[in-house]
């Protein structure tokens, strides 16, 4: 949780990041993970509080926040994407995936 | 450590010392409301249940008013029924009388109507509050605290700031002695293991994993989606994705000690420490549930804000979001939005939430007794016969 930095990467193992200021679609941000800074182009705005990726994700993979899975995504997931629900989906505490 | 407290006869102790009058029916509600309108220390309970209910359902309305009235910030009880209710007041004072404090009842059909009842319990409860005004605080020791903790209305902010602070004042709370009550059952769906794995004994972990089970196929048993409802859509809004995210995020304010004992909803822990007990994901539901455990003081964070308080114990709100906490500065205590600016660490803002809470237990009053905030909702769990 560094001074200046835009975005937030809680645990090593995720492969999602939070932005903690609105960030606009074409935006350049640097993303230090892994004791590795790494620049990601974003692809989508990412409204304050929303998560982005930070590597590519298959379609039905874990997306993973805070060390720990947080649902599956629905379809591949670009590197710098929008993370939410509409590519997202959890399959707790209802039926099947639909 | 100490706080200044209310010492009551049966040894436990208060951070308030109000006078409360329980309606033990929705009939006697306007009756309750009446008696302590504009009459300062004394507070009412709108109790909208207390007929036409059987077995556990009856059972979890009267434990759970009478566990209102055993709250140890309370000083005395006024119980008004109706008269032909399946809950009656006098079982309700029963079942708080032994606890040693001042209880009375009195029923609207005794007493002849409403106009004498409002007379009378307004007599009642002036020779209470004669009494209450007598008793000084003392310096009691922060062992005897129960901490209910609590979240609503969660922003990315939650799991990022003011859970993580408030469970290093959990912590911290622990560390003194004291107890500390994690609740929302449905909100721990996702970060079960994490809790279960820090179990006193496998029994414990397993009654964990065994609740969240028993939430899940219910929530599945309706056949409607719990997304639905949680996370709710201010929740996704505010960029919170799924449930277990939400409770990834919310897990934090519980601290990081061992869990000690999972207690059902309105029960008294029987433990110090980190305590577990099985609620709704609904705000006032899980805070009326704790007071009614035996809670004297509850700290809830939020990231959209909400104006949540208790009619007996004070509730103070933190949160990380610096836009809430500026629009919303009626209603939130403590901003720690400094946390994610990275200008002041978890452990630090976590001592700050300890202190307001030593603060507000020794009787400064949090924004939600100042609004006059007193919610109050039973978890209802059978019908209406």
């Amino acid at each position: 949780m560094a001074g200046k930095s835009k975005v937030i990467v809680i645990n090593e193992k995720d492969n999602v990041a939070t932005a903690i200021v609105p960030l606009k679609a074409g935006s350049r941000v640097f993303v230090e993970t892994q004791g590795r800074k790494e620049r990601i182009n974003l692809l989508s705005p990412i409204a304050m509080g929303h998560k982005f990726a930070l590597q590519e994700i298959a379609k039905g993979a874990d997306v993973i926040k805070y060390g720990e899975p947080i649902g599956q995504t629905t379809a591949p997931i670009s590197r710098g994407e929008h993370v939410h629900v509409h590519n997202v989906v959890s399959h707790r505490g209802r039926k099947g995936g639909a | 450590m100490n706080f200044q407290g209310y010492r009551r006869p049966n040894g436990k102790a208060g951070v308030r010392n109000h006078v409360l009058v329980i309606p033990s029916v929705v009939c006697s509600q306007g009756a309750a409301e009446a008696i302590t309108r504009n009459v300062k220390g004394a507070v009412y309970l709108p109790n909208v249940f207390g007929c036409a209910q059987v077995g556990n359902d009856r059972e979890q309305t009267k434990r759970t008013l009478a566990g209102f009235g055993t709250n140890p910030n309370v000083f005395a009880v006024l119980v008004v029924g109706n008269g032909c209710e399946n809950l009656p007041a006098k079982e309700v004072a029963e079942a708080i009388a032994p606890i040693g404090k001042r209880v009375e009842f009195i029923e609207i059909q005794e007493v002849g109507g409403t106009k004498k009842t409002i007379a009378k319990g307004k007599r009642i409860i002036k020779e209470m509050l004669a009494d209450a005004a007598a008793l000084p605080r003392e310096p009691i020791p922060l062992s005897e605290i129960i901490l209910a903790t609590e979240c609503g209305g969660s922003d990315y902010t939650s799991g990022l700031a003011s859970n993580p602070a408030l469970g290093a004042a959990s912590d911290l709370l622990v560390e003194a002695g004291g107890t500390v009550i994690l609740s929302e059952t449905t909100e721990l769906i996702g970060a079960e293991h994490l809790l279960a794995r820090r179990a006193r004994t496998e029994e414990i972990g397993k009654q964990v994993l065994d609740l969240i089970a028993w939430w899940e196929k219910e929530a599945i048993a309706t056949g409607q989606d719990i997304r639905g409802a949680n996370p709710a859509p201010g929740n996704i809004a505010g960029g919170i994705t799924t449930i277990e995210e939400k409770s990834l995020g919310c897990i934090y304010k519980g601290g990081t000690k061992t869990l000690e004992e999972v207690i059902p909803y309105a029960f008294p822990p029987t433990k110090k420490g980190l305590i577990l007990m099985d609620t709704p994901g609904h705000d006032i539901d899980q805070l009326t549930g704790m007071m009614a455990g035996g809670a004297q003081i509850a700290v809830f964070t939020t990231g959209r804000g909400t104006p949540t308080g208790s009619p007996i114990a004070p509730v103070i709100k933190i949160s990380g979001n610096a836009e809430t906490a500026r629009k919303m500065k009626d209603n939130i205590d403590l901003n720690v939005n400094q946390v994610l600016q990275g200008k002041e660490t978890v452990k630090e803002a976590g001592k700050r939430v300890f202190d307001e809470m030593i603060a507000v237990a020794s009787g400064k009053l949090s924004k939600a007794e100042k609004l006059g905030q007193r919610d109050f909702c039973i978890f209802k769990i059978g019908l209406n016969f």
